[in-house]
């Protein structure tokens, strides 16, 4: 009963300077707002990642050419050879397929329209699966194109809005760099992961592409995929021992090429993330803190100016406990306020993307920011309470 | 003088003293004692009594007040209060003492700001941890003693001078306090608010209450049954003007007009 008028009390005291108790919320509620917020912000950008690697297919391995280390030993490229070694190996049960592959760029016209695609890929058909892209409409290129270099070429989604808008592309004519290609077929969009659109680009036969851009020389990747996603470690193994056989290599540890999975590449880009979320978080943290001693700097101010009426309380005998309680009472129902309408507005503000990442609420962060305002509220409200409650009622009641 | 009751209020050598070193203060001191020190205060207050502490500023009288009060501490000498050594309690203790056994009414009124009158006089038995029925009961039958049950939801600034502190006069008795305490009850009203309230206060002796009034105008000290003079943190003189068991002077004039 005394707790319930201790409220009751405290309600009145917020509700006589209601401009003052709104701007402190204010300052609490922006607080619980920006931890929600931006927490949710850095964790939609990792579960954008994670989701666009994992489009790329987790038991997909890409091999590279190491860059030369600078000693005698120029580093050997990555042939068509190498690929098809690794194809033909009868003991590497691990290697499902293989798909070399060369990027080039170029501008792609279509009638009147010209557009530059992020990248222009020549590869296998195989490439498709082990990279997970599917059509969406019209086919893939068949090995037969890749056989007889058929000027042939499947369109992303982003590419094939550029350039045919609400046109269907199947079929038509286009032209790369003064090469005609056939569309053949169209991705199924990605999605952008907000550093590059996957969904931006030209796939054509590899000895098209060497034919009409870079030459046969070397490749820039070959795309392996694994048997599955728990054999990727043992393709990685098979691969090593293969090239290290075409490339006359002996010692495992100065390989001129780099195989590095989705899972690795997933990792490092989750632990990006990561580093950002908590740098996000820290910024919020701060501002809750802030709104903190927000409160504290009011209750002070409330305190002095109402010391008078302690006294008058304490002359009415009114116990040290209840004017803590009565204190502590008021700043923790400005930080429950604040905090309450902080998380209703992270969460509304949740709904918006920013910046193009959506933000994806976590759950724990909102109990988590809501308990910590409650609990700045009562720590910074115990100071001023404090004071107020060991005022000696002499003092206060001559208070002016 | 002695009506055989236990006085409600009995100091012995009370000294209260402000600084330290030269600039030591006896707010408080008594008579000088043989040796030259403060020998201190003593007063002895009977139950129904109605004293009136009157002494020009700086006399030491609302240190007094302050004293009787439980608001502070003597600097020395003892204070039993309706029979217990206030000297000895801690400060939650004090807390229930002024709770209980002491009700204020102030020169400036000191009513809590924004709260209605009915409130402020629940106030001392919410802090009682009386249950809300019986609270509004019973600050309900105050109000209404004071005159006032018409205004129990007016907050301060929508009542006068005089309403004001008769809402301070409820709130002071409605715990049923063993004594009343009264500084200047009547220094910021005019003439005829002074009436009204010092009637409330006569009445009240009347049917029992002791009071203590703290005033410096001879009208005032004419109600009180006794006059103490304090000069210098000295009492100087203790007049008797009624018998402690009689009605108050102003009562009994009334009666015989």
């Amino acid at each position: 009963m005394i707790a319930w008028q201790m409220i009751r009390f405290a309600v009145g005291g917020l509700a006589a300077n209601k401009v003052r108790s709104a701007l402190t919320m204010l300052g609490v509620l922006i607080g619980v707002a920006s931890v929600i917020l931006l927490l949710a912000v850095g964790n939609g950008s990792s579960v954008a990642v994670k989701e666009s690697i994992t489009s790329l297919g987790t038991n997909s391995l890409t091999v590279s050419s190491a860059a030369s280390r600078g000693s005698a030993t120029a580093a050997k490229k990555l042939t068509v050879e190498d690929a098809e070694a690794l194809a033909s190996a009868t003991d590497a049960p691990a290697v499902k397929s293989v798909a070399p592959v060369v990027t080039t760029s170029g501008t792609a016209l279509y009638g009147n329209i010209s557009y530059q695609p992020g990248q222009i890929v020549g590869t296998y058909p195989a490439y498709f699966e082990t990279a997970n892209q599917k059509i969406a409409e019209g086919d893939y290129f068949s090995a037969d194109d890749v056989l007889n270099s058929r000027k042939v070429a499947v369109l992303g989604s982003t590419t094939a809005k550029e350039l045919f808008a609400a046109e269907d592309p199947i079929g038509k004519r286009i032209t790369i760099g003064g090469t005609p290609f056939t569309v053949t077929g169209v991705l199924t969009a990605k999605g952008s992961t907000g550093f590059n659109d996957p969904d931006d680009v030209v796939i054509a036969p590899l000895p098209t592409v060497q034919n009409a851009f870079t030459g046969f020389g070397s490749v820039n990747q070959i795309l392996v995929q694994a048997s599955s996603a728990d054999t990727t470690t043992e393709a990685q193994s098979d691969i090593t021992r293969i090239l290290m056989g075409t490339h006359a290599l002996k010692d495992p540890t100065k390989v001129d090429f780099r195989i590095s999975n989705q899972t690795s590449l997933l990792s490092a880009r989750e632990s990006t993330t990561k580093t950002f979320t908590v740098l996000l978080g820290a910024v919020a943290a701060i501002s809750l803190l802030v709104g903190g001693i927000g409160i504290t700097n009011i209750m002070l101010v409330t305190v002095t100016e109402r010391t008078r009426e302690i006294g008058i309380r304490k002359a009415l005998g009114a116990p040290r406990a209840v004017i803590l309680g009565q204190f502590l009472a008021e700043s923790t129902l400005l930080s429950v306020i604040g905090a309450g309408l902080g998380v209703l507005a992270g969460i509304v503000g949740s709904h918006f993307s920013v910046v193009g990442i959506k933000p994806v609420v976590i759950p724990e962060s909102v109990l988590g920011a809501f308990a910590i305002a409650v609990a700045i509220g009562l720590f910074f409200g115990s100071y001023p309470a404090n004071r107020a409650a060991s005022l000696r009622p002499i003092d206060a009641l001559r208070h002016e | 003088m002695s009506t055989g009751k236990p006085p409600v209020i009995q100091i012995r050598r009370v000294t209260k003293s402000y600084g330290h070193g030269d600039a030591v203060v006896h707010a408080l001191r008594g008579p000088d004692g043989p040796d030259g020190t403060p020998h201190g205060v003593d007063l002895d207050v009977a139950e129904g009594d109605y004293v009136a502490v009157m002494g020009s500023s700086g006399s030491g009288k609302s240190t007094l007040m302050n004293i009787l009060g439980c608001l502070d501490v003597p600097t020395a000498g003892r204070y039993l209060l309706d029979g217990t050594d206030v000297g000895h309690l801690d400060e939650g203790q004090l807390a229930l003492v002024r709770n209980r056994k002491i009700g204020f009414v102030f020169q400036s009124f000191n009513l809590v700001p924004r709260t209605t009158a009915l409130a402020q006089v629940e106030l001392p038995l919410a802090y009682a941890g009386v249950r809300a029925a019986e609270r509004r009961r019973r600050a309900m039958a105050a109000l209404t003693l004071v005159g006032l049950a018409d205004r129990a939801g007016h907050k301060p600034n929508q009542l006068s001078g005089g309403q004001q502190q008769r809402v301070a006069v409820a709130r002071a008795l409605v715990t049923a306090p063993a004594m009343l305490l009264a500084d200047e009850p009547t220094g910021n009203l005019d003439s005829r608010s002074t009436e009204e309230v010092l009637g409330l206060i006569d009445g009240l002796n009347a049917r029992g209450r002791t009071v203590v009034m703290i005033t410096h105008e001879d009208e005032v000290a004419r109600h009180a049954k006794r006059v103490v003079r304090l000069v210098d943190g000295a009492i100087v003189s203790d007049v008797r003007q009624t018998p402690v068991d009689a009605p108050p002077p102003a009562l009994a004039a009334e009666v015989v007009a």
